[in-house]
């Protein structure tokens, strides 16, 4: 699979995917930091994905999204925006709102449980690798 | 560099009713813009915030603008 087929395949697939630079347990942008700090601040199920060590990433995930920035939230394959609009919505209870009706309710109940998906480049198999 | 985005922004919202830019750390390069504009009206977030991106591509391709954070507002 083609590493634009593995982005598209990772925001079809997961309930909640952040793209950040860095990774949750190391930020390495303040406004991937607010996003991640939203999206904790409701309780959300996080599926994080490190840009930073393949510039591809980048460039296929804006030519996907149609988005120009980093920080990019996607609930249930749709994109819910970059750090301003998913603060904004944790702060209205929108976001919450938002993850009711895509994932139903049972989302809370899952503690916010983060984990951080590794696209790996053209050079290795074409899978995913979780990365505990 | 404020007033540079500020007359891009002027131009792709001429109807706004609140439009700011703010120089966030005083290094022209970190920017707080806010856009209040009918044109922005019934739009989602995600359409309102590509809008203010597709008016300030080319200081966010050049490297102008290294961090942008974004307010609007729909209604007139």
């Amino acid at each position: 699979m083609a590493l634009k087929e593995r982005i598209q395949a990772t925001i079809d697939s997961e309930d909640v995917v952040l793209f950040m630079k860095g990774t949750p347990e190391q930020v390495l942008c303040g406004n991937s930091a607010r996003a991640l700090d939203a999206l904790r601040a409701v309780g959300a199920p996080v599926t994080a994905v490190d840009v930073l060590p393949d510039p591809a990433i980048r460039q296929e995930l804006q030519a996907l999204s149609n988005w120009p920035t980093i920080p990019q939230v996607f609930v249930r394959g749709e994109l819910v925006g970059g750090a301003d609009i998913v603060q904004e919505l944790a702060e209205t209870g929108e976001l919450r709102e938002k993850l009711d009706s895509a994932l139903g309710e049972g989302w809370q109940h899952r503690g916010g449980e983060e984990r951080t998906v590794e696209l790996t480049d053209g050079s290795g198999p074409a899978t995913l690798r979780l990365v505990p | 560099m404020t007033v540079r985005l500020e007359e891009l922004l002027r131009a792709a919202f001429p109807d706004a009713t609140e439009l700011a830019v703010e120089d966030r750390t005083g290094g022209g390069d970190h920017f707080q813009v806010t856009v209040s504009s009918p044109r922005l009206s019934g739009l989602s977030l995600v359409d309102q915030h590509r809008l203010v991106y597709d008016a300030l591509a080319e200081p966010l391709a050049d490297g102008t603008i290294h961090e942008l954070r974004i307010k609007t507002r729909g209604g007139g």
